[in-house]
């Protein structure tokens, strides 16, 4: 019996440490702070929908959700020419896209349920300057990854710090080099929005789940209670 | 008096039906014994999780498309545009997992009391074929939506009929209909996963109830409560199936609701392991994902198969260790059905299995490295011991005499005092300074912990010998 405890505290304890992972930042996600969502979906039609699309949702949909006026999603956030019943489609075609990255950037309609929000936290503001890609870049949570930093002018330029471990050169951490146009913590806020905004978008009804849930447990509650009460009494003669 | 004309259409349709037979059969005269205490309850619930599945799997084919390129977007468009579309998916995705937790501890509760057993082989073996059947469906089910672990899953489990030899690569040809899991696979998997397996356990569902109707409920003392009848011949131990187990079974059936909301509303996820994060992607024939893991319920057979260091012996192995349950009722050569009058050496045996069986589970949801496949033969190794050492172990047992009557035992309300008295002597009320006055907190006591963990070892130690 012992050995067997001890056996299963070893299992537990070697097979955690096997499995050693980068620390990701962690993101606040807030839905029901819709002024955050909204500034998120200006970001993201800024700075996101010229690659990627979004297309399982609708600027009528996002404008209804968030409790934006329809005349303002058009005017301040959704692109030049999109009408409210469309989709979040980007205006790059798939042959264009191969061309210049040498595939189509994905669909982010379920992106933050496929990586999950600290992830993409993490990832936005863990671009860094690496001469040795074609692009410039490199990043610390996904590295050689296909994709420029789209951000740069409001982060600034990161610069990476080695470590030796075990005779080779392993990533630290990153350092700003040349500041951007925001300061840090407006840079972290701007980056949290935008991932607010695609947890938003990965499940739009997250919030209303939640909601409905209080009413379905309290019924299911009184349900129970009567159940318990009915088999109370039915049983009462059983011994 | 001249019968209404309501009771008169009843009538008509006794006459030509034998509806009052088959409900004083199977419900009202039908005597279960009276001592059934909560693990009888995953029967009944089984039966709800299947109605679940079968109403919110009709729902959802109304807008899903079986279709290699329509498949995930459809699924989105459900959970999205149709209206109660994600309750709706939320319902079947959940509903899948909880029909294997409700299945597991149905089967456990059947090693618990010997319920397999004479004359009981019947209603195991049925039991085993719903069984297969649900992994069966399980499986293909996994397929439709169409995403990354979708694909690659189905990739790898049906590229191990290629092990076989001789016949393999032509077999897992087959099953696909293309060289690859593709549209033709999608489409023929839909068929199965909604028409042909549901049928088939419906019938085995049919099959499983008649055949434990007809030799009545085991339970927790694993005797015969026919042995003792009143002067009607019906069992003194035996209670009508209604309403007494009906009124019960829907408190079970609340319980269990409660929980199935939990996790629907609050995390439908659940952390990975009811949605696998990867599913989200849309399926990439040309991307194989990093890390490969089936759905958690076939984790502890994944692990089976990855310990065996032979492809084909693994899939064997993998076989095996479902084969071998069928077997269950003649690998056990113990005197007596239920764990309470078993020797020492089964409550440890079946002790070692469900910590193997939840141990090959974790293992099968994580890489393969050297450790862990070290760990997974040795588990794989109790696995199959528990059963291939059963005839040897459960013979030479010393079993505890069987009492003649039904026992006594507290139920889980007769215990609701004690543990309260429990969760008394572990903590102890302390005040506390807090901005408005002196409050009063519940806190951990340690010396009374201390007390309850001795009193528990002691209490366990006993039962297990």
């Amino acid at each position: 019996m012992k050995n067997l405890i001890l056996i299963l505290l070893l299992t537990a304890s070697t097979i955690s440490l096997a499995s050693e992972k980068l620390e990701l930042d962690s993101a606040d996600i807030d839905l029901s702070d819709n002024k955050s969502l909204e500034r998120g979906a200006k970001h993201y039609v800024t700075y996101c929908l010229g690659c990627h699309s979004i297309q399982h949702i609708r600027y009528l949909r996002i404008a209804l959700d968030l409790d934006i006026d329809e005349k303002k999603m058009l005017k301040d956030i959704a692109p030049e020419g999109a009408g409210i019943y469309d989709k979040l489609q980007t205006a790059m075609n798939a042959h264009d896209a191969r061309k210049w990255f040498g595939i189509q950037p994905p669909d982010l309609s379920l992106i933050a349920r496929s990586r999950g929000a600290d992830w993409l936290y993490s990832y936005l503001k863990g671009f860094y300057t690496d001469s040795s890609k074609p692009l410039g870049v490199n990043n610390i949570i996904f590295p050689d990854v296909g994709m420029p930093n789209v951000l740069w002018q409001l982060q600034g330029e990161q610069k990476p710090v080695y470590k030796t471990v075990e005779g080779k050169p392993a990533l630290e951490k990153l350092v700003l080099a040349e500041k951007g146009t925001l300061s840090e913590k407006e840079f972290d806020q701007t980056v949290n929005d935008l991932v607010n905004f695609l947890v938003y978008v990965g499940e739009p009804m997250q919030l209303e789940r939640q909601k409905m849930g209080k009413f379905v447990i309290f019924f299911i509650l009184m349900f129970l209670t009567i159940a318990y009460l009915l088999k109370k009494e039915y049983w009462k003669d059983i011994h | 008096m001249k019968p209404s004309r309501f009771t008169a259409v009843g009538n008509w349709i006794l006459d030509r039906f034998p509806l009052t037979n088959l409900w004083n059969d199977h419900m009202a005269h039908y005597y279960a014994p009276k001592n059934l205490n909560f693990w009888y309850f995953f029967g009944s619930l089984a039966l709800l999780v299947l109605v679940n599945q079968f109403l919110t799997g009709i729902l959802l084919t109304m807008n899903y498309k079986p279709d290699a390129t329509l498949a995930f977007d459809s699924v989105e468009y459900i959970m999205r545009d149709v209206n109660w579309g994600w309750l709706v998916r939320y319902m079947h995705s959940t509903g899948a997992s909880a029909f294997f937790i409700v299945v597991y501890l149905h089967m456990f509760r059947g090693m618990l009391y010997g319920s397999f057993k004479q004359p009981r082989e019947l209603i195991w073996i049925f039991g085993m074929f719903i069984f297969v059947a649900l992994m069966a469906e399980a499986f293909m089910g996994y397929l439709l939506p169409w995403g990354q672990m979708s694909y690659w899953g189905a990739q790898v489990i049906i590229s191990l009929f290629s092990a076989i030899p001789v016949i393999g690569d032509e077999l897992a040809l087959w099953i696909r209909g293309d060289y690859v899991v593709s549209d033709a696979t999608l489409n023929r998997f839909f068929a199965f996963h909604v028409i042909s397996v549901p049928l088939v356990l419906v019938l085995l569902v049919l099959l499983h109830l008649i055949a434990l109707h007809e030799s009545g409920s085991n339970n927790p003392d694993g005797i015969e409560i026919k042995e003792h009848e009143d002067e009607n011949g019906f069992p003194v131990d035996g209670i009508p199936l209604h309403p007494y187990y009906t009124v019960k079974d829907i408190v079970g059936v609340g319980v269990f609701l409660l929980f199935f909301a939990t996790v629907i509303f609050y995390m439908p996820e659940m952390g990975g392991y009811f949605l696998e994060h990867a599913n989200f992607i849309p399926a990439d024939p040309m991307k194989t994902p990093e890390h490969i893991a089936p759905v958690w319920y076939f984790t502890p057979f994944y692990a089976i198969l990855r310990a065996i260091p032979d492809k084909f012996a693994g899939v064997v192995g993998m076989g095996g260790a479902i084969v071998v349950l069928f077997l269950l009722p003649w690998l056990d050569r113990s005197p007596v059905k239920s764990i309470r009058y078993r020797g020492g050496i089964y409550k440890k045996a079946l002790l070692l299995f469900v910590i193997s069986f939840l141990a090959l589970g974790y293992l099968g949801t994580q890489p393969a490295t050297p450790l862990a496949t070290t760990f997974a033969r040795i588990f794989t190794a109790i696995y199959f011991g528990f059963f291939l050492l059963m005839p040897l172990y459960t013979r030479w047992e010393k079993t505890k005499p069987l009492p003649e009557r039904l026992t006594d035992h507290p139920s889980l309300e007769d215990r609701i005092p004690a543990l309260l008295e429990t969760f008394d002597e572990i903590t102890h009320v302390v005040p506390v300074q807090t901005e408005s006055g002196t409050a009063t907190r519940r806190k951990l006591n340690p010396e009374g912990l201390a007390r309850v963990l001795g009193r528990l070892a002691i209490n366990l130690k006993k039962k297990f010998d």
